[in-house]
């Protein structure tokens, strides 16, 4: 059969194909990228997910101006428009009024009265209501030519660069930066093993190393390309302020990241299957995303964890994110954070060496 | 273990790009293409087969663009043996490379092995199937419980059996195997299920003698059949019970 012999003179030509140096670190990697390109819920989590965090929270928490805070007022239509200006202002008759006020509905009823000034009726227990109170006699009182003797100005935080969407967006990327090492490099190296992959692998002269390189070698590809996305989709929809040059911030994220790489093949040196690893990976990572000041402050703790706080590897990065984009810091300030990111990186890196199981 | 005169735990290093594997419960990663599974495994060898030959040798060549979640039970086993054969390896691995497989796709692998062992490789396969060990394999090693029971070329085997042909026949009624104590040429007698079989030297001989046992007996014959042994009577008979996983 023509077919059986040209199978029998390929198979039967020894050939000497030179490999290229360092061709297996390069198609470890490159096999890495393909693998995740093709998997559409891996894309998500990775660019979709803190594009839709950031989104939300930037909604949730950005205003225009300050809230305005309804009042009911009773009076003939003009009397006490000035409080117009600084209300929502619902014109009620009394009964109505008195009505909305029992419901919660307005903060505070104001009523002329027929000598020209005007009665207050509101609950003093509540916080808005006596606030209300204070800022329509202001106005009404002013409107009527009453002069301040101490002149006072209002400096309102809300320009770019000093509000909270300028606060979290650094935090939801050393989020993202941690939970994509983790995620990724864990879950992927614990699924080959599962899948006896890893057995086949290490049957071949593959050196070890080059295998583990892969992984951290393809997700500093993938920060290179994520963090500009992160940091520009929020300076573009939400105007925040990046105040240190793009290259300094991706050399710290590409530290944190390749740090939590570490603390991920450590997750993933011994487990044997992916639930082991998922639930190694949220005991890491969970506790962090609240310790480490990514949502609120990390100094809303105590005193006493405030030293352990500052040693965790998310708090380190967030320390630093934040010094470079919202404070425009310059690397040599950072020294602290970078330090205690060297050190998880290194010591868990050693870890999982030691401890890592090839078959 | 040692694997051409060196031990694997001493010498992996040395070992490694000499041997190829595939192993059946190997899963390879499914959103990775034909090609760029071949180029992955290529590339851990310094020298060996370039992919476009290997993608030929396996008949792969139209699917280099697939991904493996996509390919069938036959085209991924030859992926796994293309992988295996990537080093140009000295000796080549397989375990139970044709279990579940189509017979076209079962033929297409057995072809693969012959071309490698033509060229005076070795190979070492595990299998359950005795035809297949029979048609592949020079020496053939029976492993029961983890110990060989048996080694030896094919035709050594079948001839250990002492008969080269095997009877089967059913009666209605069922009848004993004391029934036919005593038949002119019989080596052994066994029960298997709903009939009886014989090994014996001489069908022409024992066969009628047989089949006046049963008419002895006023039973009625229900089935008759004779071939000659294989591989598979004589794992049957080495290790006392029907071919099973293990």
């Amino acid at each position: 059969m023509a077919e059986d012999q040209s199978v029998a003179a390929s198979v039967g030509r020894p050939l000497d194909v030179p490999r290229l140096r360092g061709g297996s670190l390069w198609q470890l990697t490159l096999a890495r990228l393909r693998i995740f390109a093709r998997e559409p819920s891996a894309v998500f989590w990775t660019f979709g997910f803190p594009l839709l965090l950031t989104i939300a929270l930037g909604i949730a928490f950005q205003r225009e101006g300050p809230p305005r805070v309804a009042i009911a007022v009773t009076a003939a239509p003009g009397r006490l428009a000035v409080l117009d200006s600084h209300f929502d202002v619902r014109h009620l008759t009394r009964g109505e009024a008195d009505e909305a006020l029992r419901k919660g509905q307005v903060a505070l009823e104001v009523v002329a009265t027929g000598s020209g000034g005007v009665s207050y009726r509101f609950d003093p227990s509540r916080p808005d209501s006596a606030a209300a109170r204070l800022q329509a006699d202001d106005a009404l009182q002013r409107a009527a030519g009453r002069t301040d003797p101490v002149a006072a100005t209002d400096d309102r935080v809300d320009a770019p660069g000093s509000r909270y969407i300028d606060w979290l967006v650094p935090g939801l990327l050393g989020m993202q930066l941690m939970s994509g090492s983790l995620w990724g490099v864990a879950y992927a190296i614990v699924e080959t093993r599962q899948r006896k992959l890893l057995k086949r692998l290490v049957a071949t002269p593959m050196r070890r190393r080059d295998y583990l390189a892969s992984f951290v070698l393809s997700r500093l590809i993938f920060v290179v390309v994520e963090t500009p996305i992160i940091l520009w989709f929020a300076k573009l929809t939400f105007h925040v302020a990046i105040r240190a040059p793009m290259l300094e911030i991706l050399a710290v994220s590409c530290l944190g990241a390749a740090s939590f790489a570490g603390l991920a093949l450590l997750c993933a040196s011994r487990a044997q299957n992916t639930e082991t690893a998922n639930g190694l990976v949220n005991l890491a990572t969970l506790p962090m995303v609240i310790l480490c000041g990514v949502f609120f402050s990390a100094s809303r703790f105590p005193q006493v964890l405030q030293l352990p706080i500052r040693l965790l590897p998310l708090a380190a990065l967030n320390d630093a994110l934040r010094a470079l984009v919202n404070d425009g810091a310059g690397l040599h300030a950072l020294w602290g954070p970078l330090a205690v990111l060297c050190g998880w990186g290194l010591v868990s890196f050693t870890l999982a060496l030691r401890l890592f199981r090839w078959t | 273990m040692e694997v051409l005169g060196l031990d694997w735990r001493h010498h992996g290093g040395a070992l490694r790009p000499r041997v190829g594997v595939a192993l059946q419960e190997t899963k390879l990663n499914d959103r990775l293409t034909v090609e760029e599974t071949l180029r992955l495994f290529r590339s851990f060898y310094a020298r060996g087969p370039a992919v476009e030959e290997l993608l030929a040798a396996m008949q792969l060549t139209d699917k280099r663009g697939t991904w493996v979640m996509r390919l069938s039970g036959g085209q991924r086993q030859r992926l796994a043996v293309a992988c295996g054969l990537a080093g140009d390896p000295d000796i080549l691995f397989l375990d139970e490379p044709t279990t579940g497989l189509d017979p076209q796709s079962r033929r297409a692998v057995w072809e693969i092995i012959l071309a490698y062992r033509g060229r005076g490789r070795t190979v070492v396969l595990t299998t359950h199937y005795m035809d297949e060990a029979e048609r592949l394999c020079d020496r053939v090693a029976v492993i029961d419980h983890g110990k060989v029971i048996a080694l030896g070329t094919p035709r050594e085997l079948i001839g250990s059996l002492g008969a080269e042909q095997l009877v089967h026949l059913a009666t209605e009624p069922l009848l004993p195997l004391e029934a036919f104590d005593g038949v002119a040429s019989i080596r052994t007698k066994r029960k298997e299920g709903p009939s009886l079989a014989f090994a014996v030297d001489e069908p022409h001989v024992a066969v009628p003698a047989l089949l006046a046992r049963v008419a002895q007996r006023s039973a009625k014959l229900t089935e008759l059949s004779t071939r000659s042994a294989t591989l598979e009577d004589v794992f049957v008979s080495l290790t006392g019970r029907s071919l099973r996983d293990g």
